[in-house]
């Protein structure tokens, strides 16, 4: 059962994020994201992440995808403009890239060793698991976040104000 | 979770990342470059969560950050467009040649 959740995820995740860049029509790109994203918090799901799937959606697909949407319908651009595309230049220079991209990550990822050694063997313990009974969804990650990186995640705040501040100034009508 | 599907996740992980690749080279709107720029990062988050899976939690902690900066990103680079297309009345990125020599 979890194989085949897993497999469906994933074939999603991969064929909306093919339509994302295939469609004309900005408003169809932004919903296709939207498909991967939440199949990508399906597959969060699966890799025991829970929390994360939940912020994945909440936060990906809840706020920042309805921000694009409203952009894109404040800018009046929910019509295919006709020259979506680039040129035949780009487009050889796109698919070689791309291909040759997914060749090298997919030869990292194969040829190395086994991701997990002794996994057949039993002899490795499962780092995740324990932390989730322990502590709860929660809580496995909110202990770490608060204690090891807490200096990180003060900044982060300074870089969400930096942000908004920066977003307002720019975005304003008349020039400041 | 066996290891076969911690691989499958990173593949999944690969293309999706090679296609935002491709997404940001072949597209002229900038609203759907900013996609696929998101397109990425995401890709990079299943990475991180898929680790996370054999090295422990951190990966997730960093999957959380990658979040905060993609939403400060989304915002500023957002507004940036809005500021643009008042200048030029389009989002097409060839057109802006201003920096073009």
């Amino acid at each position: 059962m979890i194989e085949f959740l897993f497999f469906l995820f994933s074939a999603l995740a991969v064929l909306s994020a093919v339509m994302v860049i295939t469609r004309k029509n900005p408003v169809s790109a932004v919903m296709f994201l939207i498909v991967t994203l939440f199949s990508l918090a399906g597959l969060f799901v699966l890799l025991e992440a829970h929390f994360l799937a939940a912020v994945q959606v909440i936060v990906y697909a809840g706020a920042i995808m309805v921000l694009f949407l409203f952009v894109v319908m404040l800018l009046n651009l929910g019509h295919a403009a006709g020259t979506e595309f680039r040129g035949s230049f780009a487009r050889t220079l796109a698919g070689a890239f791309g291909l040759g991209l997914a060749a090298f990550t997919a030869w990292l990822v194969m040829g190395g060793r086994s991701p997990m050694p002794g996994a057949a063997s039993g002899s490795v313990t499962d780092p995740i698991l324990p932390l989730l009974q322990e502590h709860g969804a929660v809580g496995a990650v909110a202990v770490p976040l608060f204690r090891r990186y807490l200096i990180p995640f003060e900044v982060t705040s300074v870089l969400l104000l930096v942000a908004i501040i920066g977003a307002i100034v720019l975005a304003r009508k008349e020039a400041p | 979770m066996s290891p076969v599907l911690i691989r499958i996740a990173l593949l999944v992980s690969a293309a999706l990342f090679a296609i935002g690749v491709v997404g940001v080279i072949l597209r002229r709107n900038a609203i759907v470059i900013f996609l696929c720029v998101e397109l990425m990062l995401n890709a990079v988050n299943l990475s991180f969560v898929a680790f996370s899976r054999l090295l422990g939690i951190d990966g997730q902690v960093a999957v959380f950050f990658v979040m905060a900066v993609a939403a400060a990103e989304a915002a500023v680079g957002l507004a940036i467009i809005i500021a643009i297309f008042r200048h030029y009345e389009d989002v097409d990125v060839e057109r802006f040649d201003l920096l073009k020599w």
